[in-house]
């Protein structure tokens, strides 16, 4: 089992941060490596149980299924139906915690999967450097105090 | 029934989990950086990190309380404590302090939140109580700790201060009187009067005092002779301060406890290998969270000959630097206390040693003791009999505790990407060398501290577990060089400095 963590600190309050992630269908707006994104079957981007369909930058196609939404907790869980990376059983979580100290939020991104095990360097890489840790800059660049 | 306050606080703290964490799960830490407390102490000798220790301690307002470990996770990097007594009705109150990495800058999140049952006309003035004055203050002062600190350096609570060297006092050297019990009695002890040669110790009567809080007295039965006692003795490592007795590893027996002593009795059978140095006697009080149990099915004299050592080796072969099967390593005085050992434990984990010894005799006994190659080096350069055996590759590491004659040579043994690792300097400090040139090879350089890998009491346990383990299992074996009377302590150190023993040195009170 392949795990990733990238973990930042954005300096804005959580529900605001919160306000831009717990958008299910809002890849494109946030985050540098996605194109574009529907959810199918018309479903609500917060309805648990339904599916994303973006496109990578890259041209890539993912699904993603929503499995967990907590605006309680500020956190979510999802899992990949279909991608062009070589993994299995992916699920990926990324939850807030607030900071009180300056009103800040923290900000976890997470996966674990399994991959064939020569892949997983890579995998690990691109999914933690190339995904979660350019989506998290993506968003500390959004919320920079000048 | 009250209704329940939650408090939840958080901070960033700049500097790795790991670290943080190593201050922090320490139960007893707090005093060491919260400003509000003047003094804290873990009941009953438990280990600060034992689930269900207890900290007595002071505020500095001298209000004492006493709270609870109630859970800890390594895993999580997360502990849970209540408040057993204290003096505001903070009733029912459960605390937990996580840490979360924050990977993208190397920092750490804490999080410290409680719940509690206030009478409700304290709840707002207990909510700011807790909130500022425990949780903001800790804040301010953890992030406060860590910013003087350079980033690699560990956290101070786990350098915990040198312990102190207990005054001696010398009665004279008349006869050994009978022990009677929780009163001080005289035994027989060696003393180093000033730093020097073997001849400036010498045999004196001391007087033991009976056990304080947290200290047993123990009837030695094997004092363990190492290196480290002439480093002491000549005042090269400052150990000791003359006068004083040396010595740094014994097997004994435990004849009297004192207060909040709970996980032992008299009767049990102990050894350590720590500070504070007084080894070399026939009694002695000390702390008794510095002393491990010795398994039933190992005797006294087996535990004082290995024990220092072999923790040593334990961790020089499974941590300083991880040897694998296939690796194949040099190890110099490879008929030495430790040497035996490092020859015994490497081969049983697939290593392929070489040695290097001075005689003959002593080549024949690495050999013994699972060398697969012995270089007598005053007969062949050792550099180019191991260039001969590797096919001219050199060695993963070298284990080097001779220091001054073998430093760079060494590093000559090494192949591409080698490490070496210097654990000592029985033939002298090796001075002063150019870090620039070990880019030849892409050298790793250890100089490993005895201290650092054994101070955490858990820590310890687990090194001297695997060690008994391997004696059991004959992965090792006690290699007793010699048996001297305590009396002769002198003669053990020539011996040692000498180099001519084959195996460990035990003094017999």
């Amino acid at each position: 089992m392949a795990k990733v963590f990238v973990s930042t600190v954005i300096d804005a309050p959580a529900a605001q941060v919160w306000a831009v992630v717990r958008d299910f269908n809002a890849l494109p707006q946030w985050t540098p490596f996605v194109a574009e994104s529907r959810i199918e079957q018309n479903a609500k981007p917060d309805q648990v149980g339904c599916v994303r369909n973006f496109r990578l930058r890259d041209g890539g196609t993912v699904r993603e299924r929503l499995l967990s939404l907590s605006d309680y907790d500020f956190a979510m869980a999802y899992a990949i139906l279909d991608s062009p990376m070589a993994v299995r059983d992916y699920v990926a979580t990324l939850r807030l915690i607030p900071v009180t100290d300056g009103d800040r939020s923290y900000v976890e991104w997470t996966a674990d999967f399994d991959c064939p095990p020569d892949r997983e360097r890579e995998l690990v890489d691109q999914i933690g450097r190339g995904f979660f840790g350019a989506g998290l800059r993506a968003l500390q660049a959004r919320f920079a105090r000048r | 029934m009250n209704a329940v306050v939650r408090i939840r606080r958080s901070t960033v703290i700049d500097a790795p989990a790991d670290a943080v964490w190593r201050l922090l799960r320490d139960f007893n830490s707090h005093r060491s950086w919260h400003p509000a407390i003047a003094d804290s102490r873990i009941e009953s000798g438990d280990p600060a990190d034992a689930v269900g220790a207890v900290r007595a301690f002071r505020l500095d307002d001298g209000a004492t309380l006493r709270e609870q470990l109630i859970a800890l996770s390594d895993r999580d990097r997360e502990l849970t404590y209540c408040l057993l007594e204290g003096p505001v009705p903070l009733i029912d109150y459960v605390a937990s302090m996580r840490l979360k990495p924050v990977t993208e800058g190397d920092g750490t999140l804490l999080v410290w939140e409680s719940r509690f049952r206030p009478p409700a006309e304290e709840a707002d003035r207990l909510t700011r109580l807790v909130a500022e004055r425990i949780y903001e203050a800790g804040f301010a002062a953890l992030k406060a700790t860590f910013d003087m600190r350079p980033p690699t350096q560990a956290p101070a609570a786990t350098r915990p201060a040198r312990p102190a060297q207990k005054p001696v006092t010398v009665v004279d050297a008349g006869p050994t009187a009978t022990p009677a019990s929780s009163a001080s009695f005289d035994s027989r002890a060696i003393l180093v009067e000033a730093y020097g040669g073997a001849e400036v110790m010498r045999p004196v009567v001391v007087t033991v005092p009976p056990p304080g809080g947290n200290e047993v007295r123990l009837r030695h039965t094997a004092i363990g002779v190492n290196f480290i006692d002439i480093y002491a003795r000549t005042g090269f490592l400052r150990l000791l301060t003359p006068p004083g007795i040396p010595g740094m590893e014994a097997a004994g027996v435990v004849t009297d406890i004192g207060d909040g002593v709970t996980h032992l009795r008299p009767g049990d059978r102990v050894v350590y290998a720590c500070e504070p140095v007084g080894a070399y006697a026939e009694f002695r009080t000390m702390d008794a969270g510095l002393l491990v149990p010795i398994p039933p099915d190992i005797d006294d004299e087996t535990a004082a000959a290995v024990f220092l050592k072999g923790v040593a080796v334990e961790f020089l072969i499974h941590d300083v630097h991880p040897v694998r099967a296939g690796d194949t390593i040099l190890v110099h005085a490879a008929a030495g206390g430790m040497g035996l050992l490092f020859c015994r434990w490497a081969r049983a984990l697939g290593v392929r040693v070489i040695g290097t010894v001075s005689t003959e005799e002593k080549a024949r006994r690495a050999l013994d003791a699972g060398a697969d190659h012995v270089i007598v080096y005053r007969q062949e350069d050792f550099v180019a009999a191991v260039m001969r055996l590797t096919a001219g590759r050199g060695v993963d590491a070298v284990y080097d505790g001779i220091g001054a004659a073998t430093f760079g040579r060494s590093l000559e043994a090494l192949a591409i990407r080698g490490h070496l690792v210097s654990f000592g300097q029985a033939a002298g400090p090796v001075g002063s060398w150019d870090i620039g040139a070990m880019a030849s090879k892409s050298v790793t350089v250890s100089r490993p501290n005895f201290g650092h890998y054994t101070t955490d009491p858990v820590e310890l346990a687990g090194r001297a577990g695997r060690l008994f383990d391997a004696l059991r299992r004959g992965l090792v074996a006690p290699d007793i060089d010699r048996r001297l009377p305590l009396v002769e302590a002198a003669a053990a150190h020539r011996r040692l400095e000498n180099g001519d023993n084959i195996g460990s040195i035990i003094l017999l009170p």
